[in-house]
């Protein structure tokens, strides 16, 4: 019993991270229809940022984080800018093949920089646990899930209650009428897309230190972050962070009890399961952005 | 434009570098596959600055029968299809007589067909599986010990560690896979109990399920086998969940000393068995050379967590070297030929290749020297058993 609850508090800690994961690239699928297979390189970014600040700036854990904001946006502004917007129109697959151009691109450019040896990202937590009878949390893991947690809701603030957010939805809609009615198009996907990846590169900083910054720990990433987007439904917000929470205690509830040598089979076998009965995500019936 | 020029000079500048072979004076290549990049980088990155120091201090003394050498160095990307591709393109357009590689066990494994197809031999520096050696395949020259060499090293120490019941926590890789086998039949022959055996991916970064499961099992004792960014990770969220083990790591690739600076007082207590004690350089068996090896480390500014695996550069570098000398020439057959007269001492103890796997094609297997050590006080540290 104690065991089973270890596992579940484990299993909504990585749940919620992989949300945030998966929220960036669910916003940016859902709104320009774009497959961003660069998306677990802004996370690789957010954690090299992450790494400047505190190891080599020592600047406070905070300023990291927004540092780490800042550069997913920046750089994610300056792709759409540059690479998506003049192939607006194009067909999914020419975009796709441009993404994974920017994946490669990305991925070298941070082992160019930062060489191949994983750098451990300091934080100002303590280390020992927090304990609740069997139970037992680390301070930083704790701060990273109640930091993701207030960014999801944030975003979702974001996209339901701005003026931004409605012309977001409006564009996501249709994108003529909401042309027509004075949207600014190409300003919306550059904003979205610099949305999407600050939420990336923030899971990176967050996650950084958990973990250790390397120039391939995007990919793992981006694979998490796709699950979750086809367990909760492309383009669905709410069905993305449900989707990474029930992927998290999945893949944990399989170590534990299954085998953990197919703990990442347990997360792709559900997905098999969700895409033969329910194509369109297990919430397609809830709240679309949109 | 000014890209232009530059490209055009670039490409002469290539087109010069190709120098026709079987020139006299042309340097002997030698390729070596490690993973420069990926889950396991540092470690295949330390292999590569130990084979520089091999390759310089060779050149430096006149190279190998009046020929410089020149290492050709391919990046498997911890992947193992990778390193069979590695491999294909170091023979068929690098024409290297002789390889080194290719760090984990997978890669070497996926490499080793190829070698077998073109007739090239390849001196394994790292790999841990024993299958490496037993699936018959001459082309294999193995300096790393299997698994059961390292759990035979490591069973006169088993009562004074004081290990009663054992649980496994083992990358899900050849070497991890086959690192339990030995080691946990080297433990039931010595009546110790075996608890849990758990597997991670090799890029996994969450062991949270695998450690709530060893919790579990009330063991006294956890035998971990993965490179050290793995190692990291396990003593870190071990400590999260307040894991108290004594920790055992093996496979020679947990370089204390990063462990010590990345994992910080989780990494207290900790025993590893490593192939080279950089910390006391005397106690090795050639203490003059495992001395300079570490001076000439410590001179080029790489870092010194790195020396549990770049000794293995040097060694493997040095073998093949010796095996080129022996031979007179650098064509793949008569080095295969002369790597089963190589005898000498690198900077891990003697190297000397005994016959491995299934008659008449067996492989080549050296019997490296093991040691034990422990982080204790923030430092790497001899137990008190190692002591003489």
């Amino acid at each position: 019993m104690d065991q089973l609850l270890q596992h579940l508090v484990n299993g909504l800690v990585l749940g919620g991270t992989y949300a945030l994961l998966g929220i960036g690239l669910t916003l940016i699928f859902g709104l320009m229809s774009v497959v961003n297979f660069a998306h677990g390189e802004f996370y690789t970014l957010g954690a090299y940022a992450a790494f400047a600040t505190l190891a080599l700036a020592g600047l406070p854990f905070f300023v990291a984080l927004l540092a780490a904001i800042a550069a997913g946006a920046a750089l994610g502004a300056l792709t759409e800018r540059a690479l998506l917007r003049p192939l607006r129109g194009h067909s999914i697959d020419t975009i796709m093949l441009v993404m994974i151009g920017v994946w490669i691109v990305m991925q070298n450019a941070e082992l160019l920089a930062w060489g191949g040896v994983a750098r451990s990202i300091p934080h100002p937590f303590p280390t020992a646990p927090l304990s609740l009878g069997p139970l037992n949390i680390a301070p930083l893991r704790l701060f990273v899930v109640v930091t993701a947690a207030v960014l999801i809701v944030l975003a979702w603030l974001a996209i339901q209650k701005t003026r931004l957010g409605t012309a977001m939805r409006a564009t996501f809609q249709d994108r003529e009428t909401a042309a027509l009615m004075g949207v600014p198009i190409a300003r919306i996907h550059t904003i979205t897309f610099a949305f999407g990846s600050a939420l990336a590169a923030a899971a990176g900083a967050l996650l950084g230190p958990v973990f250790l910054a390397y120039p391939s720990m995007g990919d793992l990433a981006s694979l998490k972050a796709f699950s979750v987007v086809i367990l909760g439904g492309l383009g669905n917000f709410a069905g993305a962070t449900l989707g990474g929470l029930l992927l998290g205690v999945a893949e944990e509830l399989g170590a534990g009890y299954i085998s953990s040598g197919y703990r990442d089979a347990v997360g792709f076998v559900a997905i098999i399961l969700v895409l033969l009965f329910r194509p369109a995500g297990l919430f397609a019936r809830a709240e679309r952005i949109g | 434009m000014l890209t232009r020029v530059l490209s055009t000079a670039l490409i002469a500048l290539v087109m010069l570098a190709v120098v026709p072979a079987g020139d006299a004076q042309a340097p002997i290549k030698i390729g070596v596959i490690e993973p420069l990049s990926g889950p396991v980088a540092a470690s295949g990155n330390y292999v590569r600055m130990g084979a520089e120091i091999a390759r310089d201090w060779i050149n430096a003394k006149g190279g190998v029968n009046g020929r410089k050498i020149e290492l050709v160095i391919e990046d498997n990307k911890s992947d193992p299809k990778e390193a069979a591709s590695a491999a294909e393109k170091l023979i068929v357009r690098d024409k290297v007589p002789a390889i080194m590689g290719a760090w984990g066990s997978s890669m070497t494994l996926a490499a080793m067909p190829k070698l077998e197809e073109y007739g090239v031999p390849m001196v394994v520096e790292t790999s841990s599986a024993a299958s490496v050696t037993k699936r018959g395949n001459p082309w294999v020259f193995r300096i790393s010990p299997p698994s059961e060499m390292e759990a035979l090293g490591l069973e006169q120490y088993i009562d004074k560690l004081g290990v009663k019941k054992a649980d496994f926590l083992a990358v899900n890789t050849d070497w991890g896979r086959g690192s339990i086998q030995a080691f946990g039949d080297m433990l039931k022959k010595k009546g110790v109990q075996v608890g849990a055996a758990e597997f991670m991916e090799q890029a996994a970064t969450d062991m949270n399920a695998q450690i709530t499961k060893i919790k579990a099992t009330g063991a006294d004792t956890l035998f971990l086998t993965t490179a050290v960014e793995q190692i990291t990770l396990v003593l870190k969220q071990g400590q999260e969940q307040r894991l108290t083990r004594k920790v055992i790591t093996t496979g020679g690739s947990s370089s204390p000393t990063q462990l010590i600076k990345q994992a910080g007082a989780a990494a207290e207590g900790s025993y590893h068995i490593v192939f080279f004690m950089p910390w006391f350089p005397e106690a090795m068996p050639d203490g003059k050379l495992a001395k300079a090896f570490v001076d000439e480390w410590t001179k080029r500014g790489n870092p010194f967590e790195g020396l549990t695996e770049g000794f293995r550069g040097h060694d493997g570098i040095a073998t093949i070297a010796e095996a080129i000398k022996i031979a007179g020439k650098d064509e793949p057959k008569a080095i295969q030929d002369a790597l089963w007269k190589v005898s000498f001492t690198g900077v891990n103890g003697p190297i000397k290749f005994e016959k491995d796997g299934p008659a008449g094609k067996e492989s080549g297997q050296s019997k490296p020297s093991i040691f034990v050590v422990q982080v204790r006080d923030g430092k790497v540290a001899l137990p008190d058993f190692m002591k003489k």
